[in-house]
């Protein structure tokens, strides 16, 4: 069915009881050509663009849990392709690319808002690194603006000014950023997918990785072995698990993220503000929370909720900045699990098996990947071959010496 | 949060701590290969389950705790000082 004004009109006279599902639910077949393990943003969008870019059929994304389930709905929605390095510049601003045009081509509303984000700085050292990086996304045609104090009052007048820690003294600011529906982006894409033949498959869980010869042949699941020709590996937290699964051992380490929600107030904040130097960012959801976050709790885990200190941490970074929020009750908090690679740059590239691929590495920066994510993957399976965008983002590039290192902090996850 | 013994100090916040990683790799002799070097700075196991790990009581004594901790639960098993060999439990059924 194809969504529109027209169709919620019609649908409204009918009482709206003529939805179909958005996707089937279609059991598992002997075969595909092409398996994705994991159901989330970037394996429905691989799936996607492999039908749609590359024409190609036969194709399942198998799923653990359920569509919508993993950290494609527990992030905090930010799209934005303000980064420095070149490999980096240019995945994510095709990412920025893709979204701009994301609603209109897959027919669902996804609700991306340009609302900007801004960078905080506080001092000459760090304005100067903050024109440097926003010099290079130019050199690279991507939008930025160094703000100066009186332009950020301007835009940001919430923010305290006065700090005498960290004094405000201006802002990288990229417009074209902003926030998405994140729920909206896995449905989106497992429709957009689904209608060109793809079948997801929810509940299957993926408890072993055939490889027959130097080459994979399928996965065995709680639903039975389905055989492939191809295999994508595209599960974020647990991206270990499975490629150890294949013998593969991966420069990763899984973290725990945490994510807030206040309760609803009026508009306050217009715009995404990042306080790097505090460990806080914070943007006003449509339905009026505040949705904010910070660092990684900073330990390995896979418990999918984080810890007092840094709840406290992130809170504090958050009264630094904005005291006018201390009376605002928080309402939700949560934590996701982070494929935090060894450079804080993520993996989209072939492994050493014949006919599986990798798809991971994302640290916290996967749901503003998601539609480069996708599509670059998708072109790699197709083709056995990666994309120009995608081809820094291999595993051998630790051992080469190619290191993506955006933070230049070296080897140690925790505080990438 | 982390309550964590430390064989110096006694049972303390996880707030007085800097996590320090794995603590199974060690630094491979001086005329190792490279092979073992990228090993050793880049690949981790990174269980779901019982980890090994290092814990700097930065906010203590400044020593270096060794630490047996459950990756899925959080549950810490056993501490103890760097030299010691802590064993994991025996293996539960992970969820």
């Amino acid at each position: 069915m194809h969504y529109s004004a027209l169709s919620l009109l019609w649908q409204g006279l009918k009482g709206h009881k003529g939805w179909g599902r958005m996707w089937r639910d279609p059991e598992p077949k002997s075969e595909y050509d092409i398996i994705i393990i994991g159901g989330g943003g970037h394996g429905l969008a691989t799936a996607y663009y492999l039908a749609k870019e590359h024409g190609l059929k036969n194709i399942a994304v198998v799923e653990k849990g359920y569509i919508g389930g993993g950290n494609v709905g527990r992030n905090t929605t930010i799209i934005r392709s303000n980064y420095m390095l070149s490999p980096n510049t240019h995945f994510y601003e095709k990412s920025m690319q893709l979204w701009e045009g994301l609603e209109r081509e897959f027919n669902f509303n996804a609700m991306v808002s340009q609302r900007g984000i801004i960078n905080l700085y506080h001092s000459d050292a760090q304005r100067d690194a903050f024109a440097r990086r926003g010099n290079a996304m130019r050199l690279a045609g991507i939008d930025a603006e160094l703000l100066s104090p009186e332009e950020l009052k301007e835009r940001v007048p919430i923010l305290d000014f006065d700090n005498a820690r960290f004094p405000i003294e201006g802002g990288l600011c990229q417009p074209r950023g902003g926030t998405v529906r994140h729920d909206a982006v896995p449905w989106g894409y497992a429709r957009g997918a689904d209608s060109r033949g793809v079948d997801i498959i929810q509940n299957c869980e993926v408890t072993n990785i055939r490889i027959e010869g130097g080459r994979a042949v399928g996965i065995d699941t709680n639903r039975g072995f389905i055989g492939a020709r191809k295999i994508g590996m595209a599960v974020a937290g647990h991206t270990s698990h499975i490629a150890a699964m294949a013998g593969i051992e991966l420069p990763v380490e899984s973290h725990v993220l945490q994510a807030f929600v206040s309760e609803g107030i009026k508009p306050l904040l217009d715009t995404v503000v990042t306080f790097g130097a505090g460990h806080f960012y914070v943007s006003q959801s449509d339905k009026g929370g505040l949705v904010f976050g910070g660092d990684l709790d900073g330990y390995n885990s896979y418990a999918q909720r984080g810890n007092l200190p840094m709840m406290g941490h992130v809170m504090a970074g958050g009264m630094a900045i904005m005291p006018s929020i201390g009376r605002i009750r928080m309402l939700r908090q949560w934590g996701g699990i982070m494929d935090m690679s060894f450079d804080g740059s993520p993996f989209i590239c072939k492994t050493g098996i014949d006919g599986l691929y990798l798809n991971g590495g994302w640290c916290y920066g996967g749901f503003k990947a998601t539609p480069a994510s996708g599509w670059c993957f998708a072109h790699t399976i197709a083709r056995d071959e990666p994309h120009a965008l995608n081809a820094g983002f291999t595993i051998d590039r630790f051992k080469q010496g190619r290191m993506i290192d955006e933070k230049g902090v070296g080897p140690n996850p925790w505080i990438q | 949060m982390h309550r964590i013994d430390c064989p110096w100090c006694g049972v303390r916040d996880e707030s007085e701590f800097q996590y320090q990683g794995d603590a199974t790799v060690s630094r491979p002799k001086f005329k190792a290969s490279e092979e073992a070097f990228f090993r050793y700075a880049y690949v981790r196991e990174n269980p779901r389950g019982w980890h090994t790990e290092w814990w700097h009581h930065v906010g203590g004594c400044r020593q270096w705790v060794k630490v047996v901790r459950n990756t899925l639960t959080h549950e810490i098993h056993v501490t103890g000082t760097p030299a010691d060999k802590l064993a994991h439990p025996r293996k539960v059924k992970s969820p």
